[in-house]
């Protein structure tokens, strides 16, 4: 079938998260949806799928325009989505799992599962799949899982199938196997859209690319071109950011991280081995497409991650395995990844979240009572010194926009003594004035003599802020290079490719 | 530099995408669930809501009473000849039936002198006390986002406890008094402490644990008043205690022919503190940075696991100060295995009402104790049944918990900007 979107616009308040994007996928075509977190890839396909309404723009299939109040009409209409995170009920088996939302019944309502069973059987041997009808969901790997999501979108007779970012919890060998799956989908005739913003997976399948970028489609690209080309379509930025920054002035070794290694939650290996370190008065930024393991690796410094190995010191002394507590009293700053959900405490006030960090002790605290005319005093010192606009150190964080949110995030670590400053996105979703502001702190704070981490998935950050740049790809640093390295280089890194080989493929 | 873009980023395109990173479950502190989500709302509500939830809950209140009425239904069995009848009858029903409930909770006006006239007052003030100090404690559990559902058990241990060294043990006037108090208050907050030790070292819900030690506190207690070596009366059969020493009873404050006792004045107090503990005290903070956003307070380096366990304490101990309440100031005279008179689950609605606020929950104490108070004497007065005052306490919470509701009710503006709504249903509907 052939899928056709027109001028879609899906705005949120004030916020635009698509634009006039349209996008044509022809049968038995994939066709890649490339873009940053944040880009409104999501955002369409919900629209597509009917979770939300289109402000503007329609959607046509096979030259049809149609109207979707729901995802039931969706599915009807022959769209199938496979979700990031699995629609399924863990308790249920592979078969009911298939037949739930359009069960058939046999007399006195028993629920028909044999012909669910049969069915399960029929696309599980047409695809090779491999999944026994009568399996409990929760008890399959997440790639099989992820089957019984495809399974249950072509028992519906889908011929559209949308992924969303199906391979972010797949091992790599489950998302080889997910690309021949598609492959084969392809040819029996689906038109399938694929979201993603991993550069080796787009390569691999797509016929054909749309990037998007702040709710717009930037470009198509075709498979064929480079990598660099699209990463510099994907991550590009039509505003220069660079700032004034003088030549750093690196003093002795600070940080020391060697052979560091975190194991998440489910149990996957997500930092494998790195090491690197650190110098006193200098900015060291850690570049990579997102989910290459740059969270986990600010947390293990933090002390957020649980099961870490190998050794993290600052100044000598080791960080490995301290609270977070004892990490923060050690003397480093953390800006995390995300604001509102690690950084803030939306409910409380401006002047509340300055000291977030410091509750334990002097001078926000005295005899287990807080200091409140010491923390105004603070409070409107750094409201003033950070330019954070508000009506007053008591408005509550949550009704700042993102840039002032940030600002106050920034304040409250960069008023402590700091060892080690640590900022994880400092500039994600912030307005050009903000993302000068921040890195102008961030360069202050290396002049200051203070070793600084930057993590950033932008390149125009990491080129402006680094002294030196480490590239992440899949849990390991690919390689460590100057702060000037071209960004032809660096896109190739983050696509995987050794320093030495990317300099001379570039 | 304002950032229009991100202003009302709240339902962000990206935020389907950064939902469920990996960082955000990177250990065991769960990330807020969807009862905290739900409790915060509840919370975050404007007085208002709890105002005008007690208005409809009356109002509710008014329709019962009107449609139990004997004269309203006989009336109405010629409402078409002469529907006045009818409205005169659902007036004098419903406002015999308030006003009733005025007189025997505030001031009753029929009295000879103003001794007996403001004798309601003081009744109201000794039913609100208990359910202003375990209203605390449930509120103080809110406050860090938990549900402190056991405040039945508690009160059970506490009691226990206070009335044993009651009873039991003689001291000083005064000092026994106050070891009674610290005593029983002592065993509620261990009795809330288990739960919030389990909830930190395993991860078992506060609901489930709480509502459980209810249980064990219920037939433990009734198990050791039947015990001459524990808590039965000395040569007694029946399971009920002794009666308390004299010098371990709350002295009455205004005189004998008042029952409100020194209980009161713990409750007014308890209030002060609660008040200084949330607002000013940097463990009150860690408290409140817990409740709003457990991920960023631990962060920023606010140990959560351990702010549970306190809270837990805390609120056990403020719980068990009703327990102790029930003792010693209100039934003297020994007390059986219903000393809680179920105030344990008033409380969390005393403290919904006053949306965990200090001032409110003790608002809302008053106003809870005023329809104890009341309640006897509008079924005196009016043969109107007490369970019309249980109705009206439990749609107040069901106002409360639905403010969606009452704003539709009253047509009050949904708190945060106006094109936000939409898309907030879309959100919903997903």
């Amino acid at each position: 079938m052939k899928l056709e979107l027109r001028g879609i616009t899906k705005r949120f308040g004030s916020l635009v998260a698509n634009d006039h994007i349209d996008l044509t996928v022809e049968p038995g075509e994939i066709h890649c949806l490339l873009g940053e977190n944040g880009a409104g890839k999501s955002t369409l396909m919900n629209v597509l799928y009917g979770l939300y309404q289109a402000d503007e723009g329609e959607i046509l299939l096979n030259d049809e325009v149609q109207h979707f109040s729901g995802p039931g009409d969706a599915m009807n209409a022959g769209i199938g989505m496979v979700h990031q995170h699995f629609m399924l009920i863990p308790v249920f088996t592979v078969a009911e799992n298939v037949m739930l939302g359009h069960e058939q019944t046999k007399f006195g309502g028993l629920l028909n599962l044999d012909d669910a069973r049969a069915k399960v059987r029929e696309i599980s041997a047409r695809f090779g799949f491999d999944v026994d009808p009568d399996a409990l969901v929760e008890d399959l790997p997440v790639g099989v899982q992820q089957r019984v999501e495809i399974i249950k979108a072509l028992s519906r007779d889908a011929s559209v199938l949308v992924f969303d970012e199906p391979t972010a919890v797949l091992t790599p060998q489950e998302t080889d196997e997910l690309m021949a799956i598609m492959r084969q989908l392809k040819q029996s005739g689906t038109s399938i859209v694929f979201i993603t913003h991993k550069l080796r997976e787009v390569r691999e399948v797509a016929d054909r690319i749309t990037v998007i970028r702040l709710g717009k489609v930037v470009g198509e690209a075709s498979p064929t071109d480079t990598n660099e080309e699209l990463a510099s379509l994907m991550v590009g930025r039509a505003v220069d950011l660079m700032i004034d920054k003088g030549p750093a002035k690196p003093g002795e070794v600070a940080l020391r991280v060697e052979g560091l290694s975190v194991i998440d939650h489910r149990n996957q290996l997500v930092v494998n081995n790195v090491s690197f370190d650190v110098r006193e008065g200098e900015v060291l930024a850690i570049a990579g497409v997102q989910g290459n393991g740059q969270t986990e690796l600010t947390e293990a410094i933090v002390g957020l991650q649980p099961k870490v190995t190998g050794s993290i010191s600052l100044g000598g002394r080791s960080l490995r395995g301290l609270s977070v507590r004892q990490t923060l009293d050690a003397g480093v700053g953390f800006v995390p990844e995300d604001r509102k959900i690690d950084g803030l405490v939306a409910e409380m006030t401006i002047a509340e979240n300055l000291m977030l960090d410091r509750s334990e002790g002097e001078p926000f605290v005295k005899a287990g009572t807080l200091q409140l005319k010491f923390r105004s005093e603070f409070a409107e010192e750094k409201v003033r010194e950070f330019d954070i606009r508000a009506q007053g150190i008591d408005t509550h964080v949550g009704r700042l926009s993102g840039g002032n949110q940030q600002k106050v995030v920034l304040a409250r670590e960069l008023s402590r003594e700091l060892r080690l400053l640590v900022a994880a996105q400092p500039t994600r979703g912030l307005d050009v004035g903000s993302i000068e502001f921040v890195h102008t702190r961030i360069v202050e704070a290396r002049d200051a003599g203070v070793p600084v981490i930057v993590v950033s998935t932008e390149l125009d950050e990491v080129v402006a802020l680094a002294d030196r740049i480490a590239v992440m790809y899949r849990g390991g640093i690919v390689g460590i290079v100057p702060g000037d390295t071209p960004r032809e280089v660096l896109g190739l890194m983050m696509a995987g490719e050794h320093p030495d080989t990317a300099g001379e493929a570039a | 530099m304002t950032d229009p873009k991100v202003t009302q980023s709240e339902p962000a395109p990206g935020s389907t995408d950064t939902q469920l990173e990996p960082g955000q479950a990177r250990n065991e502190v769960a990330p807020p669930s969807r009862s905290q989500q739900v409790l915060r709302d509840i919370l975050g509500g404007s007085a208002m809501i709890s105002v005008l939830a007690v208005v409809l809950a009356l109002l509710a209140g008014g329709i019962l009473i009107a449609l139990t009425d004997k004269d309203v239904q006989a009336a109405a069995g010629y409402f078409f000849s002469r529907p006045a009848d009818t409205f005169r009858a659902i007036w004098d029903a419903v406002a015999g039936a308030y006003v009733a409930l005025f007189q025997g909770s505030i001031y009753n006006f029929r009295a000879d002198d103003f001794v007996r006239g403001i004798r309601p007052l003081t009744e109201t003030l000794k039913f609100a006390t208990p359910l202003i100090t375990a209203g605390l404690g449930v509120a103080l559990a809110f406050r860090v986002g938990l549900f402190n559902i056991g405040g039945r058990g508690q009160m059970l241990v506490a009691a226990g406890a206070a009335g044993y060294i009651g009873f039991a043990v003689p001291l000083p006037p005064g000092i026994h008094l106050v070891v009674a108090v610290l005593v029983g208050m002592l065993a509620g907050a261990i009795w809330g402490g288990i739960v919030g030790l389990l909830k930190a070292r395993t991860g078992a819900h506060e609901v489930i644990v709480t509502i459980m030690l209810n249980y064990v506190a219920f037939y433990l207690i009734s198990y050791l008043l039947t015990q001459q070596w524990a808590l039965q009366a000395p040569g007694s059969t029946n399971p009920k205690s002794a009666a308390m020493l004299p010098t371990a009873v709350f002295p009455k404050i205004l005189g004998e022919q008042f029952n409100l006792h020194l209980g009161f004045i713990v409750a007014i107090a308890a209030t002060i503190w609660f008040w200084y503990f949330i607002n000013r005290s940097s463990m009150g903070f860690r408290f409140r940075a817990v409740g709003e956003n457990p991920n960023a307070a631990q962060v920023a380096g606010i140990k959560v696991k351990s702010v549970y366990v306190w809270a837990m304490v805390f609120s056990g101990a403020l719980v068990g100060l009703a327990g102790v309440n029930q003792v010693l100031g209100t039934v003297t005279s020994g007390f059986t295995a219903t000393i809680d008179a179920s105030i344990g689950f008033d409380a969390i609605t005393v403290a919904l009402l006053g949306r965990s606020r200090p001032v409110g929950v003790f608002v809302a104490g008053v106003l809870f104790g005023a329809l104890k108070a009341g309640g006897y004497s509008m079924q005196a007065a009016q043969g109107v049944p007490i369970d019309i005052v249980l109705v009206v306490q439990s749609l107040i919470v069901l106002f409360i918990a639905a403010p969606p509701l009452v704003r539709a009710i009253f047509r009050l503006p949904v708190p945060g900007t106006a094109p936000k709504s939409r898309t907030r249903k879309l959100e919903v509907a997903k």
